[in-house]
C-alpha cells in the first residue's frame, strides 16, 4: 500500500491520498495522472490494468486502487 | 393546483393578446408608397352590393374609374383589383365575392392568362392577406405559394413580417386598427402625367399557347358564373405594354366563341375611347391617369348600359347618400394627389 | 431533421400529446416510431445506413452475451474441479472470441462511417499526390446526418458489452431506438448505454416537472439558437469569406463573433435536445456545464461537448495507454530515456492519436485535424508549463483573487476562440496567415467607421445581440452561483419568463424571408 501511495504522492504531493475518497468526482486526478499511476503500478507490481476497469468506483480512493490490484494479482 | 391552471390560462391570454397585438403592428400598412397592399380587405367596407364587379391585375384597378360609371350611368362597380393578380387569384376572389353579393356583370381583364405558375412571394402577400379567411382563401394560398412559402407563413403572418420591427414607423402605430382608404371602389387613381413614349420590340416566344394551370382556372371561373346565372365579360385593357401578342389575342377569342363569351379588346378602341396617351397616362403609357380612366370608364360604361340593361341607380336611396360619400372622397383623394404632384 | 421548421415542432407536439395518451408500454415503440419516421423524413435513404449499424452491433453483442453466458455457465458448473490456471485460459479464450465479434462490429460501424463521410477526403488527399491526369475523381456518396454522433454512439455499447459492462439488449427494437433516438440525431450528444437506456425504455407519467423544465430549456435553447445563432452566422460567414477585405482586426472580430455564434447554436441545440427528451420523461445527461467559465483549456474540455471528450478517454485514450505494446513502450523510454521524459512518452503519444482523431471526427478535412492538433499543443505546453505556474503561484498569491481569476476565463476565452477558427476559413494555411494579421495588421478604427454596419448586421441587430449576450451572461452566472436559474417552485415566474421568451423568439428571431421592402414595389417588370 505504501508503494501506491507514494506513487501517488509523486503526482500530487499535497494531496491525503489515506484519507480522500473523492479522487475522480474532484477532479483531483485527471486522465493523464491515471494514466501516469497505471503505467508505474505496471512497473511497480508487474500488474496490468485493463481499459475496463479505468472507473470512478476503482480509482476514487487509493484504498479502492489498492484493492483492484490485490483483486488482478488473485487472477493471475 | 387550481391556482396554477389559473394562472397558466392569465398567461396564456397574454401571450395569446400580446402576439396578436404584435402581429398587427409588424404587418405592414400600405398606407404610404405602397398602397397595392391595402387594395383587397377594402373591398369588406362595402355595405351594398355592385352590379358590376372588375377582377384582375393593376390594368383594372387602375384604368376605370368606378366614380365615373356611377356619375354617367349610375352604375354600381366594384373593382377586386391587386398587383399581379393571378388567374386563380382572381378566380378564388370571384368565388369568395359570391358569399358576399352577386353581380350580374363580371368583367376579367385577361392578361393574367399568361401566368401558369405562381410567381412572386411579396405581390402574393399583398393579394392574399388581406382576403378574409375562408374556404377559397385556403384553396387561393394553396395554388398561389411559391416553393419557399409555408401555409403557416399566411395563418400567423407574423411569422413572415416579424423583422420589421426594425423598421417600425409612426404609420405603424397610427393605423394598427384602422387604415384610410387607398381606393374608391377598387379604383386606385393617379392624377400625374407623364406621356407615353417608345415602347420596347416585343420579343418572339417559344411558346404562345397559354398554360394548362391557366386555361383550367378560366374554365373554372366561366362555368362559376354561368352556373350563377353572371355575365362574364373577357376584356384586354387598352394598354400596348406588356405586349399582347396576337397569338394570345386568337386564342382568347377562340376560347370565347367555344363558351359564348364576350371578348373585348380595347387596344385597338384606343381613339374610339378617346384616349391621348400623350396626357392620360401617368407612367408612360403602363397605366391610365385619372383621365385616362374617367374616359374609359365613359365609354365602357356605355357598352354595358347597351348591351347588358344595367339599373340607373342614381334615384335609388340606398345608394344615393353612399355614393354621394364616396363621389366626396373621390374629389378629395384627386385634390391631394394634385397637391402633392405639386410640391414635387 | 432540422429543429426550426414548423413541420418538426407540430411532429414533436402531436408526439407529445399521443405520448402520454396512450398506455405506458406503448411510450418507448412510439419513440422507436418517431425516430424512423423523422430520419425517413429526412431522406430516405438514411435508414440503410442507420440500420446496417444496429444490425451489426445488435448481432455482434447478441453473440458477445452468448459466449459471456456460456463460459460462466462452465465455470459455475465446475466451479469445485476447476483450477486458478484454467479458469484464467476459459476466460481468455472467452475473450478472444469475443474479440472477433467486437471487432466485425466496430469493422461495419466505423466503416460505414469512414467510407461514406471521409472517401473522398482520401481521394483529394491522394490526388495531391497523382499528376494532372490521372487525378480520381470525388464520389458521390450521400452521408447520412448525424452519423458521427450514432456511429460512435453504438460502437460505445458494442464496446461497453464486451468489456462485461453493459448486458446485451435482447429486443432489437429497443436496441435500434437507443441507435435512432430522434433529438440524438442532430449534435448528440452521445449516450452511454448504461446511462440512457432504463430512462429511454422506462415508463413515465406525466410529471407537470418534466413538462416544466423540459420546456424550460426548449424555449431558452431556441432563443440562444435562433435570435443570436441565426443572426451572428452570416456576420461570420461574410467576414471569413472575403479574407482580402477582412484583415487584421477583422479576424478578431469574427473569432469572438465565431465564439458566441457557435456558442448559442451547440448549446442551444443540446438544450433543445435535452428539452425535448425531457417532456418525454428520458432524462439525456448533460454535454455543456458552463464552458465559457473555465479557467483553463483541461477544464475547458471538462465543460465543452463533455460527451465527446469522455467518448475519446474510455474509448481512445485509456485503452491504448495501457495497452500492453504501450506499457512495454513505457518502460522502455523511461529506462533508456530517464524518468521525466520516459514516462511522457505513452502519455504523449496516447494524448496525439486523441486528438488527431477527435480533429478528423468533426469532419473530413485538414482544418479539422489540425484543430485537433492546436488543442493538442496547448494541453501539451500547459502541462508542462504547469510547475512554472506552481512557482508563480507560491510567490504571488494571485490564485484565489477573482480578479486573476477574470484573466484566467478571458485568457481562455480567447485561446479556445483562436484555435477554433480553423472552422471558419478555407483551408490550413489562409487560417494561421489570417490569426497573424489579427496581431500584425490591427486597424481598431473599425470599431466606429462603419464597417462593422456593412457585413450583414444592422445597429438594431448589434443591439439585440448585446441585450441577449447580457442575458445569456445573467442567466449563466446565476446558474453557477445557485446550480439552477428558476425554482421549481417558481410556477407563475417561470411561465411568464417562457412566454416571454417565446414572443422574443418570434419577433426578433433570425428566421424567414425578412422584409426588403424593395420586392413589395410594383412594377410589372
Amino acid at each position: 500500500m505504501e508503494e501506491l501511495i507514494k506513487i501517488l504522492k509523486d503526482l500530487h504531493p499535497d494531496v491525503d491520498f489515506d484519507t480522500c475518497e473523492t479522487l475522480i468526482d474532484d477532479k483531483i486526478l485527471d486522465s493523464f495522472d491515471i494514466v501516469s499511476v497505471i503505467s508505474e503500478i505496471n512497473e511497480e507490481f508487474d500488474v496490468v490494468i485493463p481499459a475496463e476497469e479505468i472507473i470512478p468506483e476503482n480509482f476514487n480512493s487509493a484504498k479502492a486502487l489498492y484493492a483492484l490490484i490485490k483483486k488482478i494479482e488473485d487472477e493471475d | 393546483m387550481k391556482k396554477k391552471i389559473i394562472g397558466l390560462i392569465l398567461i396564456l391570454i397574454f401571450l395569446t393578446g400580446g402576439l396578436w397585438f404584435l402581429q398587427r403592428l409588424l404587418m405592414p400598412k400600405y398606407q404610404g408608397k405602397i398602397v397595392e397592399g391595402a387594395m383587397i380587405e377594402e373591398y369588406y367596407k362595402e355595405t351594398e352590393g355592385h352590379d358590376v364587379l372588375f377582377i384582375g391585375d393593376c390594368e383594372v384597378y387602375e384604368n376605370f374609374s368606378t366614380m365615373t360609371l356611377w356619375e354617367e350611368y349610375g352604375i354600381t362597380s366594384y373593382i377586386r383589383g391587386s398587383s399581379q393578380q393571378l388567374i386563380w387569384q382572381s378566380y378564388y376572389l370571384l368565388e369568395e365575392t359570391l358569399k358576399y353579393e352577386k353581380p350580374k356583370v363580371v368583367v376579367f381583364n385577361v392578361l393574367s392568362l399568361k401566368y401558369n405558375k405562381p410567381q412572386k412571394e411579396a405581390y402574393n402577400r399583398m393579394t392574399l392577406d388581406g382576403m378574409k379567411w375562408s374556404m377559397s382563401k385556403v384553396n387561393d394560398i394553396k395554388a398561389s405559394m411559391t416553393e419557399d412559402e409555408d401555409f403557416i407563413d399566411y395563418v400567423f403572418p407574423i411569422l413572415r413580417y416579424h423583422s420589421r420591427w426594425q423598421e417600425l414607423t409612426s404609420d405603424d402605430l397610427k393605423f394598427l386598427f384602422e387604415k384610410e382608404p387607398v381606393t374608391v371602389n377598387g379604383y386606385y387613381l393617379r392624377t400625374d402625367i407623364m406621356p407615353q413614349g417608345e415602347f420596347p420590340d416585343p420579343m418572339p416566344l417559344d411558346d404562345y399557347a397559354f398554360g394548362e394551370n391557366a386555361m383550367m382556372y378560366l374554365d373554372k371561373m366561366t362555368a362559376l358564373c354561368k352556373d350563377e346565372g353572371i355575365e362574364l365579360i373577357l376584356i384586354k385593357a387598352p394598354i400596348e405594354y406588356p405586349y399582347w401578342y396576337p397569338e394570345w389575342d386568337e386564342q382568347v377569342s377562340s376560347y370565347a366563341e367555344e363558351n359564348g363569351l364576350t371578348y373585348i379588346n380595347m387596344i385597338p378602341l384606343s381613339e374610339e375611347i378617346g384616349l391621348d396617351m400623350s396626357h392620360d397616362t401617368y407612367d408612360a403609357g403602363l397605366h391610365l391617369n385619372v383621365y385616362g380612366a374617367e374616359k374609359l370608364a365613359s365609354y365602357f360604361g356605355q357598352y354595358l348600359v347597351d348591351n347588358y340593361g344595367l339599373e340607373d341607380h342614381r334615384n335609388d336611396p340606398k345608394y344615393t347618400k353612399i355614393y354621394e360619400e364616396k363621389i366626396m372622397l373621390y374629389n378629395k383623394m384627386i385634390e391631394e394627389m394634385n397637391n402633392i404632384t405639386e410640391e414635387e | 431533421m432540422i429543429f426550426t421548421s414548423a413541420g418538426f415542432i407540430a411532429a414533436v407536439i402531436i408526439l407529445a400529446v399521443l405520448y402520454y395518451l396512450l398506455p405506458k408500454k406503448a411510450q418507448w415503440p412510439l419513440l422507436l416510431i418517431a425516430s424512423i419516421g423523422f430520419y425517413f423524413a429526412a431522406d430516405k435513404r438514411y435508414l440503410i445506413f442507420i440500420s446496417v449499424t444496429f444490425l451489426a452491433a445488435y448481432i455482434c453483442t447478441i453473440l458477445m452475451g452468448r459466449i459471456d453466458l456460456k463460459t460462466k455457465a462452465y465455470i459455475d458448473l465446475n466451479k469445485d474441479k476447476i483450477t486458478k490456471e484454467q479458469k484464467k485460459e476459459v476466460k481468455g479464450r472467452a475473450k478472444t472470441r469475443k474479440r472477433i465479434f467486437l471487432i466485425i462490429g466496430l469493422i461495419i460501424a466505423l466503416g460505414i462511417l469512414c467510407v461514406t463521410k471521409y472517401t473522398n477526403f482520401v481521394i483529394d488527399n491522394i490526388n495531391l499526390l497523382l499528376k494532372d491526369g490521372s487525378k480520381i475523381r470525388d464520389l458521390n456518396i450521400i452521408v447520412p446526418a448525424a452519423i458521427s454522433y450514432y456511429t460512435f454512439q453504438t460502437c460505445s455499447y458494442v464496446i461497453d458489452v464486451y468489456r462485461g459492462k453493459t448486458t446485451p439488449q435482447k429486443n432489437p427494437f429497443k436496441l435500434m431506438l437507443f441507435v435512432s433516438f430522434f433529438p440524438l440525431l442532430v449534435q448528440g450528444p452521445i449516450c452511454r448505454y448504461d446511462d440512457l437506456a432504463p430512462t429511454l425504455f422506462g415508463e413515465h407519467k406525466l410529471l407537470e416537472k418534466n413538462i416544466s423544465t423540459g420546456l424550460t430549456r426548449i424555449i431558452w435553447g431556441y432563443f440562444k439558437k435562433v435570435v443570436v445563432a441565426n443572426r451572428i452566422a452570416p456576420a461570420v460567414i461574410a467576414l471569413t469569406g472575403d479574407t482580402n477585405t477582412y484583415k487584421g482586426t477583422f479576424v478578431f472580430v469574427a473569432m469572438l463573433f465565431y465564439a458566441f455564434d457557435l456558442y448559442c447554436d451547440f448549446t442551444g441545440g443540446i438544450d433543445i435536445t435535452i428539452g425535448i427528451s425531457k417532456v418525454l420523461g428520458v432524462d439525456v445527461k448533460e454535454n455543456f456545464n458552463l464552458p465559457y467559465f473555465s479557467k483553463n483549456i483541461k477544464e475547458y474540455w471538462n465543460r465543452w461537448h463533455i460527451s465527446m471528450g469522455t467518448w475519446f478517454t474510455d474509448y481512445i485514450f485509456y485503452p491504448v495507454s495501457v495497452c500492453t505494446p504501450m506499457l512495454k513502450l513505457s518502460k522502455w523510454s523511461r529506462e533508456h530515456l530517464g524518468q521525466k521524459i520516459g514516462k511522457r512518452v505513452t502519455v504523449y503519444l496516447a494524448s496525439l492519436l486523441v486528438w488527431f482523431t477527435t480533429g478528423l471526427w468533426h469532419g473530413p478535412a485538414w482544418n479539422f485535424i489540425v484543430w485537433g492538433l492546436m488543442n493538442y499543443v496547448v494541453i501539451m505546453v500547459s502541462q508542462e508549463l504547469e510547475p512554472l505556474y506552481a512557482k508563480f503561484h507560491g510567490k504571488f498569491k494571485v490564485k484565489d483573487k477573482s480578479l486573476y481569476g477574470i484573466f484566467e476565463i478571458v485568457r481562455t476565452i480567447l485561446l479556445m476562440s483562436m484555435i477554433r477558427m480553423f472552422d471558419c476559413y478555407r483551408n490550413v494555411p489562409l487560417t494561421f496567415k489570417m490569426i497573424g494579421t489579427m496581431f500584425t495588421k490591427v486597424n481598431l478604427k473599425i470599431f466606429w467607421n462603419g464597417s462593422l454596419l456593412g457585413i450583414g448586421l444592422t445597429a438594431a441587430d448589434y443591439i439585440v445581440l448585446a441585450v441577449s449576450f447580457v442575458i445569456i451572461l445573467t442567466v449563466s452566472i446565476i446558474k453557477n452561483k445557485r446550480g439552477h436559474v428558476i425554482s421549481d417552485n417558481a410556477f407563475t415566474l417561470r411561465y411568464s419568463l417562457l412566454a416571454l421568451l417565446f414572443t422574443v423568439i418570434i419577433v426578433f428571431g433570425a428566421y424567414g424571408t425578412g422584409y426588403d421592402m424593395t420586392q413589395f414595389i410594383y412594377n410589372q417588370f
